[in-house]
């Protein structure tokens, strides 16, 4: 109780709400600019977090994230240019409604029930986290694991497209988390004697590379022109939204849900989650055939979806310290930096942390209705700010951000390189979500796998002994060699039928 | 642009075997059957699985081994890519020399004006963005931004 009241007082304090202010305003112009992700606003948080206390810097990321997966619609509905990937799902059909003079309800819509999404998703961060952080405590390095291993699978699977590039992907990032010193053996890997290398690649850096630098060349190299942008006035989003929810309460209900869901999966985010909610919807819906025509049925699924999945995906990141999503890989990075490292013991070493973040959580859902609506408002100046002034400031920002970290021109390196590499596996089909996960556990999964077997004397039948590591131990083997069995019956069939 | 599968299953594998031969030095804990190499290896073995299914999709597909993107026929964009890769490494090489408030100037000067923004608001932007982005890294943050040549005049 009294971690309770002292975390009001962390959250409540004018600097922090300073923060917060400035930090929701910094992500609904992100999130709002097409071409700028909410990952890469964490990205660029992470330098200026860096130099404050840990419940600011956590709640500016917090606040940035939820803004910008909210402000992301409007350009889809302004201009049929999702702001993040995040609002890919759902831009045609609001751009369809703002041309049949539903540009209010439409803004409205996306407004409302992200807050209600991302109020759900906290709400079950707030039920599950605690109580999953005590089964987390009884967890040895077997379970340990098993859960990487799983959360790895994952993040192979959800990430839409080819499987084996997803594997390739995965592999990537497990090689480049092997650079450097930090593995249970001391031993260099991989450093071909530099001694920048020793540390490994370095995590901030690189996702500065991976999310800002490549958004950068995708501008630099992009043939589309100018879109059209919806320029009368826009009026009282508000009207007809309590309707909205009469009318569609299980639409809310399941895309809140299935948002928090594919959240909390490790590797999937915001973006998947709206995807599948948008298809969801129309499956389930008693009018398929309007969507597509400037419905809002859909939008109001995927817009609670997209918001749920933010908060969902800090479930793992909290209590096993393994990430949901991207944005929560870069907060892993963030926790370690400020020494509240993920995993149940946060539960018990800084309650009132946890308590603060939870809080933040809330605060920042419910001041995005006022400043929502006033990014509604002045979305036609956002819009209009030119991108060829934007771009190069923000490069040299990222450059200044890498930099910042610990204070090396090789992490200017770094940016560039990842930078080019995210842009070739982008262009060729491989999902970037697998390397990160692949990143941020690779030394997880070596360290658990080397205590394991020395505790196991070396007997692989010891990994599947302990009953829970025993069923994850199953459910990770049949999540892994599925994709193999249905590889081989799809090559089985394809004869019969030819 | 798009390469064909074959041609990166085929540097996976090149990747791999470079990987196993490098991980042949690494020591052995005494007592002990997992040492350093075993990690990377078992990376590698998968590089040569996933290496060996992209090379052998990429045979059957018979698509070109590139497809260049729309940007890559049009010289002013190949120049935009070029351009951000270049302001980077020339921060790399002229931020110690020349300092962090002349190399930026040069930086976005030069993108801005590459991007299309004219010279008589690229300057000015230029010149007030880097003194903002110093002011707030370099006295706010603390970060240590080099001065290079304006050392004498550091404020």
């Amino acid at each position: 109780m009294t971690a309770l009241v002292t975390a009001f007082g962390l959250v409540f304090d004018p600097y922090t709400i300073f923060v917060i202010l400035l930090s929701a305003l910094f992500g609904l112009f992100v999130g709002a600019v097409p071409g700028l992700t909410a990952t890469m606003a964490t990205a660029l948080l992470v330098p200026v977090t860096f130099f404050m206390a840990p419940v600011p810097a956590i709640a500016s990321i917090v606040t940035a994230t939820a803004m910008a997966i909210f402000s992301g619609d409007i350009p889809g509905a302004l201009m049929r240019i999702p702001g993040t990937p995040a609002s890919a799902a759902y831009t045609d059909e609001s751009y369809a409604m703002t041309r049949n003079g539903h540009a209010e309800t439409v803004l409205g819509a996306d407004l409302v029930f992200s807050v209600i999404g991302g109020i759900f998703g906290t709400i079950v961060l707030v039920a599950a986290a605690p109580s999953l952080a005590e089964v987390a405590l009884k967890f040895s390095s077997f379970e340990y694991f098993w859960l990487v291993l799983l959360g790895l699978a994952c993040a192979v699977i959800i990430s839409m497209g080819d499987t084996v590039k997803g594997v390739v992907s995965l592999l990537a990032g497990l090689l480049i988390s092997s650079i450097g010193l930090d593995n249970p053996a001391g031993y260099p890997r991989f450093t071909f004697g530099s001694i920048e290398l020793l540390g490994s690649v370095g995590l901030i850096p690189m996702m500065i590379g991976m999310f800002a630098v490549s958004e950068i060349l995708r501008y630099a190299v992009t043939t589309e022109e100018h879109a059209e942008m919806f320029r009368k006035q826009i009026g009282n989003v508000f009207r007809g939204m309590w309707g909205l929810c009469k009318q569609y309460p299980w639409s809310v209900l399941r895309g809140s849900a299935l948002g928090t869901a594919i959240g909390a999966l490790p590797g999937a985010g915001a973006d998947i989650a709206a995807w599948m909610s948008y298809a969801m919807s129309k499956k389930l819906s008693k009018t398929p055939e309007k969507f597509g025509t400037g419905h809002v049925e859909g939008i109001v699924e995927a817009g609670a979806a997209n918001n749920s999945a933010l908060a969902g995906a800090w479930i793992p990141a909290l209590v096993f310290g393994i990430p949901g999503d991207s944005i929560t890989a870069i907060v892993i990075g963030v926790l370690y930096i400020k020494g509240m490292n993920p995993g149940p013991t946060i539960f018990i070493n800084n309650p009132e942390n946890i308590y603060a973040v939870f809080i933040v959580f809330f605060l920042a859902n419910l001041l995005m209705i006022p400043l929502g609506w006033a990014c509604i408002k002045a979305a036609r100046r956002i819009l209009d700010v030119p991108r060829n002034v934007l771009m190069p400031i923000i490069l040299l920002f990222c450059v200044v951000g890498a930099f910042a970290i610990n204070n090396t021109l090789f992490a200017v390196t770094v940016i560039l390189v990842f930078g080019v590499v995210a842009y070739f596996m982008e262009e060729n089909g491989y999902p970037v979500a697998p390397a990160i996960l692949g990143l941020i556990l690779g030394t997880m999964l070596e360290e658990n796998f080397v205590s394991s077997i020395i505790k196991a004397d070396g007997r692989f039948l010891g990994f599947f002994e302990r009953p829970i590591a025993g069923v994850l131990g199953v459910m990770t083997l049949i999540v892994w060699v599925w994709p193999l069995v249905k590889w081989l019956r799809s090559r089985h069939r394809v004869p019969a039928t030819a | 642009m798009r390469v064909n599968d074959a041609i990166v299953g085929a540097c996976l594998i090149a990747l791999a075997v470079a990987i196993l031969v490098h991980i042949q030095g690494y020591p052995l804990i005494p007592g002990q059957k997992y040492g350093p190499a075993l990690f990377p290896g078992v990376i590698a073995v998968g590089f040569i699985a996933t290496g060996a299914i992209l090379f052998v999709r990429g045979l059957r597909q018979g698509a070109p081994l590139l497809v260049p993107g729309p940007w890559l026929t049009r010289p002013a964009l190949v120049t935009n890519y070029l351009a951000v890769c270049a302001a980077l490494v020339f921060y790399v090489v002229a931020a110690d020399p020349l300092g962090f408030i002349i190399t930026s100037i040069v930086f976005l000067g030069v993108l801005f004006l590459k991007f299309g923004v004219r010279i008589m608001v690229a300057l000015p932007v230029a010149i007030v963005s880097t003194l903002v982005m110093h002011t707030l890294f370099y006295k706010v943050l603390r970060v240590p931004l080099p001065w290079g040549v304006l050392e004498r005049f550091a404020w």
